[in-house]
């Protein structure tokens, strides 16, 4: 059973997002890093690129696998998690505090589109 | 035709095995295809011949060739072949070896490849190396996708026309599909400079298609400037005394491991090489071997980074490589292992004197004239004042392959180690002889 | 196999060597120092003796399996005999001592050897003439593409951008079209493992270059429907492409060109015999048909002439095998895949029941009790086989895939059958033990994790 944080959204392709203003912290659910097993490097977007909903913004790599990343939603990156360079095992340690990336959304109706916990757990299984 | 020594199933063998599986006939196992596919009659080849029958047919083969003394570079170098090496390499647990994904029983290949990355980061002063390309210039295109990868949303290389032409047109044959716009040019700085608006790399020889050592003192500052990537073409034998690509401020460097010992086999198998700075150890294509332990603690290696590559990462993976020139960056390694520094440095020298001395009596006949200026190491062009297919002739009915041509009308000589004073002279008196 | 924990660094002494060069006559002229064009950097290589160069790599080799070490059943790499007489052949002086660049007069024999590989090549896949610039399998996908898009771009059909690709795809033809600068659609696969011809038909449309096949597929099973799909991509416009892995099974039986293939590669290091040599260096000629002949010699893939030396070997081969022994070849190989099939499938999960071609897979032991495919691929090598081929097709999550290749004798199936039951036993009697394995080679499981979270890439 994965853990499912409460109070966050969440998308198909098992991100999560946590709204603060009209800043999308992004992540990936304790669901999606069981399944990758341990990651050894995050592929992320700098700070400053655009990133559009439904689009892959980067990837998470173990040994054997590899997984994109799905944008929950548009806008321009404003932060990265910089930590995750050398210790991408920190999203394996605690996947909700891990976070990603940081976008300034371009549109905040896109949220409507995602899950809230309960939803998501029905597909995290 | 019955038994045959590479099928070891006998009548009986395959009776027992029909059995098991439920079919009466080996046809029976191809019942799903449909039946106007199987081929009927017989296959356009010849008749089974045996071992000294194929001896003699390839003998028969050898003979329709004519082995000369080789005085031409341009890409494939007659440097000497140690003894130890073949003797190496034709080991069957290397020979036979798969690629190594089952570590365990694999790790006399990881762990000369791990040597070989090792080595050419110490030939081309950059920080790491992958597991080897097919050659030097499918390394070079490789190169120049690896240099867009890594700049965003710019999709130009300036390649500089000294390059040799076949790598030049590798280079254009990869960019073409993929669609990569390339800027082949003399004047590499001024291009860089003022030319191209979204420029990823530039590309510039080591030792450019003339035999001339090039100077890039500057290039790699401009080329950062503009935001772009520096890759420089070597001959790793070369860079043991040639200025090193970290040396110039290059990011990637690659080239064709041939002149590390390999014979020149008619164009291959070559290996090629990368080697690039740390910041874009990710952005390698290819196989990588890294160092790590085992449970007990063991130092050990193995394939790593894997997740950029073709079976995992399919469309977006670093590059479609799969199988690369493995056993050639084993016989690249024992080389240099033998070679050692002192031994490299020597060749070198024993390169850079017989060039010269050639050079210059050559230049003494009077038949040519200088065609480039600057330091030269082993190989180097001059422009003809005498006919040059007569000449070409003249040194062929002697046995030497010399004085190739090339697309400027000039042509072209190179003297290894392996070449003797006598051979030297009489190159020069066959020129001499030429009216 | 012993542990022999050295690298050619650690051997090294101040003052050995192992080179044998001739005397600089006279005064060296230069110093290679002053000029900015010198080297400024000491070379740091080792200095060793020849004794101990020849020492280490023996020891090395003695870490390593290889062909000649024992059976490797890896699906779809076709890890048949290498015979010796392609390495008499291809040591031949008058071979290695040629240039690539000299007067055709004087390489009449290697041009011969091209010539002659040709009409072999074409006798046995149907296909009109090769190219042999491609150095390995994925380097004829990526040439065989090209021309693919030459084709198109001469009818001016600029439109063609996307590659159909079965989803039981090998890794390599996915990248090879991105490569190449095309779009991949996936089509499906059915339940029976073949791909879904009612699935492909909507992909079908004025924006398809082609299909990439192989046949037997991945999974080793015929695809045949192939009819169909050649019919139906060739009415859409598009080309099909043979992957040439999987092309075992079909030499003496069957050949892609018949089938409606217009450009195929063949991997000489697979199908005709040539050494892997650890990882190459290997050889994907490719084959076009009538309509794409025009453009055969356009894509320059390579350097010079492509890898002659295996060139020359697989020649040797085809020559050994002639007319009568190509014929038994592909059939032999099935035999042997299809007896272990029918004699494991009471341990190991058998997905698709029924008759394969060259190879086929397993999903994992029948009662696994947590040991997964790893497990049992880990403990093969304790009993001194390798491995097959694990995780792949991803079709299956447990996959095991199996070839044993025609030139595996029934001795050898027999002990591996019966090591692969023995394991199956070992699954239900002490699952723990597979967890750990290997525990008879030089290491262990390595940690693959550190080695890829944080790289060390070379000896410092």
């Amino acid at each position: 059973m994965s853990k499912i944080a409460e109070g966050l959204l969440y998308s198909e392709s098992h991100e999560w997002v946590k709204v603060d203003g009209n800043v999308a912290i992004i992540g990936v659910s304790d669901f999606a890093q069981s399944e990758m097993g341990d990651i050894t490097y995050v592929e992320m977007p700098d700070v400053d690129d655009e990133v559009e909903a439904g689009s892959d913004f980067g990837a998470l790599e173990s040994v054997k696998t590899s997984s994109e990343l799905i944008a929950p939603v548009s806008g321009k990156v404003v932060a990265r998690n910089d930590e995750l360079e050398d210790k991408p095992e920190l999203i394996n340690e605690d996947a909700y505090a891990a976070w990603i990336i940081k976008v300034e959304m371009s549109d905040e109706s896109e949220l409507d589109a995602l899950l809230n916990a309960a939803a998501y757990a029905e597909i995290a299984k | 035709m019955g038994a045959f020594s590479y099928f070891p199933q006998t009548e009986e063998d395959i009776r027992i095995m029909l059995e098991r599986i439920g079919v009466s006939s080996l046809d029976d196992l191809y019942a799903d295809v449909p039946a106007d596919f199987i081929y009927k009659g017989e296959y356009d080849l010849p008749s089974a011949m045996s071992e000294q029958q194929v001896r003699d047919f390839f003998e028969g083969l050898a003979a329709k060739n004519t082995r000369l003394k080789v005085f031409v570079g341009q890409g494939a170098y007659d440097h000497y072949v140690p003894s130890v090496i073949p003797y190496i390499t034709s080991r069957s647990e290397f020979l036979t070896a798969y690629t190594p994904y089952q570590c365990e029983i694999s790790q006399g290949t990881l762990r000369y490849i791990f040597e070989w990355q090792t080595m050419i980061c110490r030939l081309t002063g950059l920080d790491c190396a992958n597991a080897s390309m097919y050659d030097g210039p499918t390394a070079a295109a490789e190169a120049v996708r690896m240099c867009v990868a890594s700049t965003k949303k710019r999709n130009s290389v300036i390649v500089s026309a000294r390059l040799l032409p076949h790598v030049i047109e590798t280079i254009r044959t990869y960019a073409k599909y993929a669609g990569i716009n390339v800027v082949v040019t003399d004047k590499v700085a001024e291009e860089v400079a003022e030319g191209v608006l979204d420029l990823a790399g530039v590309i510039v020889p080591s030792i450019n298609r003339f035999g001339i050592i090039e100077s890039h003192l500057g290039l790699a500052d401009l080329v950062h400037e503009k935001g772009a990537l520096l890759v420089e073409y070597c001959d790793p034998s070369a860079l043991a005394v040639v200025k090193t690509p970290a040396e110039w401020g290059a990011d990637i460097a690659v080239g064709d491991g041939q002149s590390l010992g390999i014979p020149l086999c008619f164009g291959g198998p070559y290996v090629g090489f990368m080697a690039c700075r740390e910041a874009l150890m990710r952005k390698l294509p290819g196989r990588i071997v890294g160092q790590t332990t085992d449970a007990s603690g063991k130092r050990c290696y193995v394939l790593t980074l894997q997740a950029r590559e073709q079976h995992i990462r399919r469309e977006k993976a670093t590059s479609n490589i799969c199988s690369n020139e493995s056993l050639m960056a084993l016989w690249c390694t024992v080389y240099l292992s033998l070679m050692g520094p002192e031994g490299m440095r020597k060749l070198n020298a024993l390169c850079y004197e017989g060039a010269h001395y050639l050079h210059d009596a050559l230049l003494a006949t009077g038949k040519f004239e200088s065609a480039y200026e600057g330091e030269f190491l082993k190989e180097f062009c001059l422009k003809p004042k005498c006919d040059v297919r007569k000449l070409q002739q003249a040194l062929l009915d002697a046995g030497f392959f010399a004085g190739l041509q090339t697309e400027d009308g000039y042509v072209t000589f190179c003297v290894t180690e392996k070449h003797t004073r006598e051979e030297l002279d009489q190159i020069v008196e066959i020129v001499k002889s030429v009216k | 196999m012993k542990y022999y924990d050295k690298l050619i660094f650690e051997l090294s002494q101040p003052g050995r060597i192992g080179f044998s060069l001739p005397e600089i006559p006279g005064q060296a002229r230069n110093d290679f120092k002053g000029s900015t064009v010198w080297r400024e950097s000491k070379l740091d290589l080792p200095e060793v003796s020849e004794v101990d160069v020849v020492r280490h790599y023996t020891n090395l080799s003695q870490m390593n399996f290889g062909v000649d070490t024992g059976f490797y059943p890896l699906g779809s790499c076709t890890m048949k005999y290498n015979p010796k007489i392609n390495e008499e052949i291809a040591n031949m002086p008058a071979f290695l001592g040629l240039h690539p660049l000299q007067p055709e007069s004087t390489t009449k024999g290697a041009l011969e050897i091209y010539v002659g590989m040709d009409k072999a090549l074409a006798a046995i896949t149907g296909m009109k003439h090769f190219t042999f610039l491609p150095c390995a399998g994925a380097h004829g996908e990526l040439t065989g593409l090209m021309l693919m898009r030459e084709y198109h771009m001469s009818r001016g059909d600029s439109a063609r951008t996307k590659v159909i690709v079965p989803d039981s795809a090998h890794g390599t033809n996915p990248a090879s079209a991105a490569v190449c600068g095309l779009d991949i659609v996936v089509v499906k696969s059915k339940e029976n493992g073949l791909v879904d011809v009612e699935a492909l038909k909507p992909l079908l449309g004025p924006d398809i270059a082609g299909i990439m096949m192989t046949n037997p597929n991945t999974l080793g099973l015929f695809e045949r429907d192939i009819k169909e799909i050649a019919k139906l991509v060739h009415d859409c416009g598009g080309l099909l492409y043979y992957d040439g892995a999987n092309m075992n099974p079909l030499l003496g039986m069957v050949r892609p060109g018949d089938m409606g293939f217009d450009i195929m590669h063949l991997n000489l290091h697979k199908t005709f015999s040539t050494p892997h040599g650890g990882g190459g260096p290997g050889a994907g000629p490719v084959g076009v048909s009538d309509k794409v002949l025009p453009f055969l010699h356009i894509p320059r893939v390579s350097g010079f002439h492509g890898n002659f030396g295996i060139i020359l070997r697989a020649y040797a081969y085809i020559l050994m095998l002639g007319r009568e022994h190509v014929k038994m070849a592909g059939k032999l190989a099935t035999l042997g895949a299809n007896y272990i099939k029918e004699s494991l499938k009471d341990c190991y999960k058998l997905p698709i029941p029924t008759v394969c071609k060259h190879e086929f897979v397993f999903d994992g032991l029948l009662e696994d009790n947590g040991v997964s495919t790893l497990d049992v691929a880990k403990r093969l090598l304790d009993y001194g086989f390798h491995a097959p081929t694990i995780y792949f097709p991803l079709l299956f999550h447990q996959a095991i895939m199996i070839e044993p290749t025609e030139t595996e004798s029934l001795e050898t199936l027999d002990a591996f059958i019966a090591v692969m039951r023995k394991i199956a036993e070992e699954a239900k009697a002490d699952p723990e033990m597979l967890h750990g394995a290997p525990h008879c080679t030089p290491i262990g499981r390595p940690d693959e994790t550190t080695a890829a979270r944080q790289p060390v890439l070379k000896y410092d």
